[in-house]
């Protein structure tokens, strides 16, 4: 019975419904095709902005940053440390925020009791909403003294390590900037996960149960091999959302202009977003340009991040259970 | 390396549902134990039952004896992952991990229950196992080779060979030549008889014919209607229950005059 009647539905609607059909259609159409296009210009227009606001200091000689009082030297003397911070920062944040969120997604996905999987799900989505200079205030007010005596005692205690080495307070140093960052992210890279993990195909992990693996040996051997893709998107996404963070290591980090791995000093680092909104408001003619260079070269390396993690996801295709 | 199985009154529930009541059955050891029925009867769930991967659903047990080798399968200190390294399960489809290759299908399970294997003893476990499944002629050009890119039929049977290369007592097979052609069942149900010598097999299935020719044993269960639990008619050696079962319902579903 069931199985004859979607037919007869089908066969009225390709005759006398078919206006109403096929408008719809059209319109939809018409809407996704617009927004198509517009992403792609705005894109487009964005990268030309870029283009064509920095190009006067991307050929700038030395002499011709003389009067800026925030750069010494040529462009790309200037653009290398906040590169550098940007990067240090965006690491840090992602080897402490991934295997966190991995975690919580896994337990969220596999371990918890429903109820308690549900409210923790809507906790992170809330978590992901929350704006990003209230991440700056409460890292800098509540973290930053937290981490103060940490950081204290690595300092003294394995400070022969050069990373660790003469520890300064306040910790206003890299890795508090990078732990903001991280706590930043964990929300949006765990929902992401989350949703993968979920979708651990339920043929898989019986095949791995029935084989005799514990719960943590069901997930190794399925979950989190379906899930790979899913971790690196995820991880991009955050490091994207890291790279480009502006209030909160504004807020939380002294800024320098260094590039070295001193992860606790602090006025070694700066980021290039950061740095733009710093000097943004004082700034003009070539100073300007300068700033919008650095703009375009952290949408460059974003947007090679991406490519890197498209091309990691594709290398193994062929094991990954799409086909 | 094979055992039997004694069954008495099993009630399978999904929560406060009663899926399969009051089953009582034995499951000889090397042989091959059919179990047939119209969909929705319980077969599945009582299969699931024998090596404990029913409980991986949420709110689903058990109550009841499943006695192997004398020991309760229910027992409060029996752990079900130990049960399953025992109690192998080819499902209904195939279910190769599509992230690793064909060998390591293979060694998926050997993996789990002992670590460390030497390069060597692997090769030799892998090809041991995928000759048992009938495979190992067709693939061996190509173990590492993702366990996807096998035909239906071969993918099932390398989750034979996954099932066997731990060296299981007992290899539960639910429905497992549903999803294959023709002459991929074929290849199967040879496999079967050939297991038989090592293994005690449980089978469902929906095909009568596929019954009558792999099994030594059937079983039929029916069911009264949807929303009653499932009951164990019949059990009889095959030849028997094929040409006089003791039970109306039997001969009705076995002759086709079924409901
Ligand atoms: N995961 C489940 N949760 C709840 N009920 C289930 C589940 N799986 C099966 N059932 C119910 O248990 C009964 C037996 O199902 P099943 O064992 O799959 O039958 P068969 O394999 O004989 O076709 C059916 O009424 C079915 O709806
Ligand atoms: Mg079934």
């Amino acid at each position: 019975m069931a199985t004859t009647t979607p037919p007869q539905d089908q066969s009225r609607r390709g005759t006398g419904e078919r206006a109403p059909g096929r408008l719809g259609n059209v319109i939809f159409k018409g809407i996704s095709t617009t927004s198509g296009v517009m992403i792609l210009v705005t894109l487009a227009a964005v990268a030309i902005f870029l283009l064509y606001r920095a190009w006067p200091a991307l050929v700038a000689n030395a002499e011709e940053f003389a009067d800026v009082s925030f750069i010494e030297g040529n462009l790309w003397e200037w653009v290398a440390p906040l590169l550098f911070g940007t990067v240090l920062a965006a690491v840090i944040a992602l080897v402490v925020a991934m295997p966190l969120s991995i975690g919580i997604a896994l337990f969220i996905s596999h371990y918890a009791p429903r109820r308690l999987a549900q409210l923790l799900g809507y906790i992170i989505d809330l978590l992901a909403a929350i704006p990003s200079v209230i991440f700056g205030l409460w890292g800098f007010q509540w973290l930053r003294p937290l981490v103060e005596p940490l950081f204290a005692w690595l300092s003294s205690n394995l400070g022969f390590i050069p990373l660790f080495a003469d520890y300064t307070s306040p910790a206003r140093n890299i890795t508090t900037g990078g732990l903001v960052l991280a706590i930043m992210i964990v929300p949006i890279i765990t929902a992401t996960i989350r949703e993968v993990f979920l979708q651990t195909p339920r043929l898989h992990e019986e095949a791995s149960l029935a084989l005799g693996s514990t719960r943590w040996e069901m997930i190794r051997q399925a979950v989190l091999p379906f899930g790979r893709s899913g971790i690196i998107s995820a991880a991009m996404l955050g490091l994207g959302r890291a790279l480009g963070e502006t209030m909160a290591i504004l807020i939380v980090l002294s800024p320098g202009y260094a590039i070295n791995f001193f992860l606790l000093q602090a006025g070694q680092h700066n980021t290039i977003a950061a740095n733009i909104a710093l000097h943004f408001p004082e700034s003009s003619g070539i100073a300007v340009d300068a700033l919008i260079a650095s703009g375009l070269i952290l949408f460059a390396v974003t947007f090679g991040v991406n490519m890197l993690a498209r091309w990691i996801i594709n290398r193994r295709a062929e094991f990954s259970g799409a086909n | 390396m094979s055992k039997r199985i004694d069954v008495s009154d099993l009630n399978v529930y999904y929560g406060d549902f009663l899926a399969v009541e009051g089953v009582n059955m034995t499951i000889e050891a090397r042989s091959v134990t059919a179990l047939i029925g119209p969909s929705g009867c319980g077969k599945s769930t009582f299969l699931r039952t024998l090596n404990r991967m029913h409980e991986v659903i949420p709110g689903a047990y058990v109550k009841g004896k499943a006695v192997m080798d004398g020991k309760d399968l229910y027992a409060p200190h029996v752990d079900p992952v130990e049960v399953r390294r025992q109690i192998g399960m080819v499902f209904q489809r195939p279910n190769p991990f599509p992230t690793m290759s064909i060998a390591d299908n293979v060694l998926a399970g050997v993996k789990l229950n002992n670590r460390r294997i030497s390069r060597s003893d692997a090769a030799d476990m892998v090809e041991r196992s995928l000759t048992g499944a009938n495979l190992w002629n067709e693939v061996k050009d190509r173990l590492d080779k993702p366990g996807s890119s096998l035909s239906g039929g071969q993918q099932q049977r390398l989750c034979i060979a996954r099932a066997i290369a731990v060296q299981p007592e007992v290899l539960l097979m639910d429905e497992p030549c549903s999803a294959l052609d023709p002459i991929s069942t074929l290849a199967i149900e040879d496999l079967i008889h050939e297991l038989k010598n090592d293994y005690t097999i449980v089978i469902v299935t929906h095909n009568m014919q596929q019954a009558a020719r792999v099994s030594d044993r059937t079983g039929f269960f029916n069911i009264e209607g949807t929303g009653k639990p499932g009951h164990l008619i019949e059990m009889d050696d095959t030849t028997t229950m094929f040409s006089s079962p003791s039970q109306k319902a039997t001969e009705d579903y076995i002759s086709g005059r079924f409901g």
